[in-house]
């Protein structure tokens, strides 16, 4: 530790440190989400899910990746192959770079920007290219229609979400993402903007191209979408990247609305964790509740109802704030 | 604009009555049985493979190799092979297939039995390795269920048993049909002694019929 500060500097060895740790979390983080998704979809159709593998079948999705890491990597004769193999990378990239600035605790973060906020929003959004270039590369007609419907959702649903955010940083008056949360020291702003909440959650969850918006990969219309073509460790990214993102997206819910690391008797990180992991159980039960929105529907539903219900959203806080 | 307002109030009221259903269920036990771990209770009309009735009174088959349902069976599946063992006054079953993989469980061989030798067995785990493994040969298997509530066995004759049985039946058979001959003869003797008296009454009788 000492000797790593000495040569790096105290920033750069928090950079590093982090980095270590976010991939520990991140690839621990899917493992532990794969198999809770399975658990909470299995007794949500009143069956127990995977219980094979180890007690209950909490080994399930380690068995699961390993065999992933054994398989062959095929990449199909007609695919555009710099791009086909670039975009499983380009996928993975931004979600390890949106760590770099979630507080965890009050001093369990890499580095705390002043544009925090802005930094994950604008980094998640390179999701979607990496998306269009899977689809687009792959030269196959359900990844390209999984890749363009995935485009269209979140051009769709960025605008919504961005100016839900938008209310809080109103509040708070920084987008720096410890601000937001000691701002909520003694009131979570879930209580002050629960239209807001719901709002980010929607978007979040289309954001995330979870059920009911998983057009990108309906997997009973597009095969598989835009990973149809994709086997071995380049689907694995992107099964690790959307399991992230969900994590990062119900992170992001924490800070803005949760408080963050508040609350009473617990550790900070505990706390952050607690409601992070709240969120992704929502995230699931959206899955196993709602069918799948079809296209019309949901682009019609975000530009009638989500757009105009965060503008109204943010007029308010604004007029409110002005008071 | 009032229904705009509704429609979303609508809307996101059936959204929460749904997430409601879901998590109901979330918190209910599981209804799946762990199969090869947890087994159901078969129902007493399931209808499995046809197999031999153990008769309460003898403790064995009823089998008598008739053929019946050899004969009536529309997947021809079925093989029989039977013979009398010499002071048994029927003749027994030594051998019964049952090529269970062509079986679409008609029950006709259950229905046709004439001394009610089958009935279906509760048996469902049939599964196997290759196809030989779902013939299913009746004799053996008479004899696990006879161990299983502690009967004595039936056994099986041995080809060389059969042979014997066969052999002795044969001559039992030539004993008798010289015998039946030999009665014959005398009978016939003993008829032309009386023929000239009967014989131009019992002409006339079959000439009117």
């Amino acid at each position: 530790m000492d000797i790593a500060i000495q040569y790096l500097g105290s920033v750069g060895a928090r950079m590093v440190l982090g980095l270590i740790g976010v991939i520990a979390l991140v690839s621990v983080n899917a493992l532990v989400l794969i198999l809770v998704e399975r658990k909470v979809s299995g007794h949500m159709q009143l069956r127990p899910g995977p219980m094979e593998v180890g007690p209950h079948g909490i080994l399930q999705s380690l068995a699961d990746a390993l065999k992933l890491m054994g398989k062959e990597l095929i990449t199909p004769e007609e695919v555009d192959k710099p791009i086909y193999w670039l975009a499983p990378i380009v996928v993975f990239l931004p979600v390890l770079l949106s760590f770099l600035v979630i507080p965890f605790s009050q001093t369990l973060i890499i580095r705390d920007m002043n544009v925090g906020i802005v930094l994950i929003l604008a980094f998640s959004t390179l999701s979607v290219l990496a998306i269009l270039m899977a689809g687009w590369s792959s030269n196959n007609k359900y990844s390209v229609f999984g890749a363009l419907r995935s485009v269209a959702q979140n051009i769709a649903y960025e605008i919504p979400l961005l100016i839900t955010v938008m209310s809080i940083i109103l509040m708070v008056g920084s987008f720096k993402l410890s601000d937001i949360v000691a701002a909520q020291s003694r009131v979570w702003f879930i209580a002050v903007q629960p239209l807001a909440f719901i709002l980010y959650i929607v978007c979040a969850t289309a954001e995330t191209n979870r059920a009911p918006f998983d057009l990108p990969e309906a997997e009973s219309e597009l095969v598989a979408g835009f990973h149809t073509e994709y086997s071995g460790m380049r689907f694995a990214l992107f099964f690790l990247a959307e399991y992230t993102n969900m994590f990062i997206a119900a992170a992001v819910a924490t800070v803005l609305f949760l408080g963050g690391w508040h609350g009473p008797f617990l550790p900070g990180v505990v706390w952050f964790l607690v409601k992070v992991y709240a969120i992704v159980f929502l995230l699931m039960w959206f899955r196993w509740t709602f069918p799948r929105v079809r296209f019309d529907q949901l682009v019609t539903f975000a530009w009638k109802i989500l757009i105009p219900l965060a503008f109204v959203n943010l007029l308010l806080t604004a007029f409110v704030m002005k008071l | 604009m009032m229904s705009y307002f509704k429609e979303i109030a609508v809307g996101f009221w059936s959204l929460l009555a749904g997430m409601a259903v879901t998590i109901r269920y979330f918190v209910k036990p599981i209804v799946t049985v762990q199969y090869p771990r947890q087994k159901i209770q078969m129902s007493e009309n399931y209808r499995g493979f046809p197999q031999f009735i153990i008769d309460p009174e003898t403790g064995t088959h009823r089998c008598i190799a008739c053929e019946m349902c050899a004969r009536i069976c529309p997947s021809q599946l079925i093989t029989v092979e039977g013979t009398k063992f010499p002071g048994e006054k029927q003749k027994r079953a030594t051998k019964y297939i049952h090529e269970h993989q062509y079986c679409s469980l008609c029950g006709l061989c259950v229905e046709v039995c004439p001394t009610t030798a089958l009935e279906f067995s509760k048996v469902y785990r049939l599964a196997g390795y290759k196809r030989e493994d779902c013939i299913i040969d009746h004799l053996p298997l008479l004899q696990e269920r006879q161990k299983a509530i502690g009967l004595p066995v039936t056994p099986i004759p041995t080809a060389a048993e059969i042979e014997a049985a066969v052999a002795a039946e044969a001559a039992a058979k030539e004993a008798r049909e010289k015998e039946a001959k030999a009665k014959a003869a005398a009978k016939a003797k003993e008829a032309a002694k009386e023929a000239p008296k009967k014989e131009a009454p019992k002409e006339d009788k079959e000439v009117k019929e």
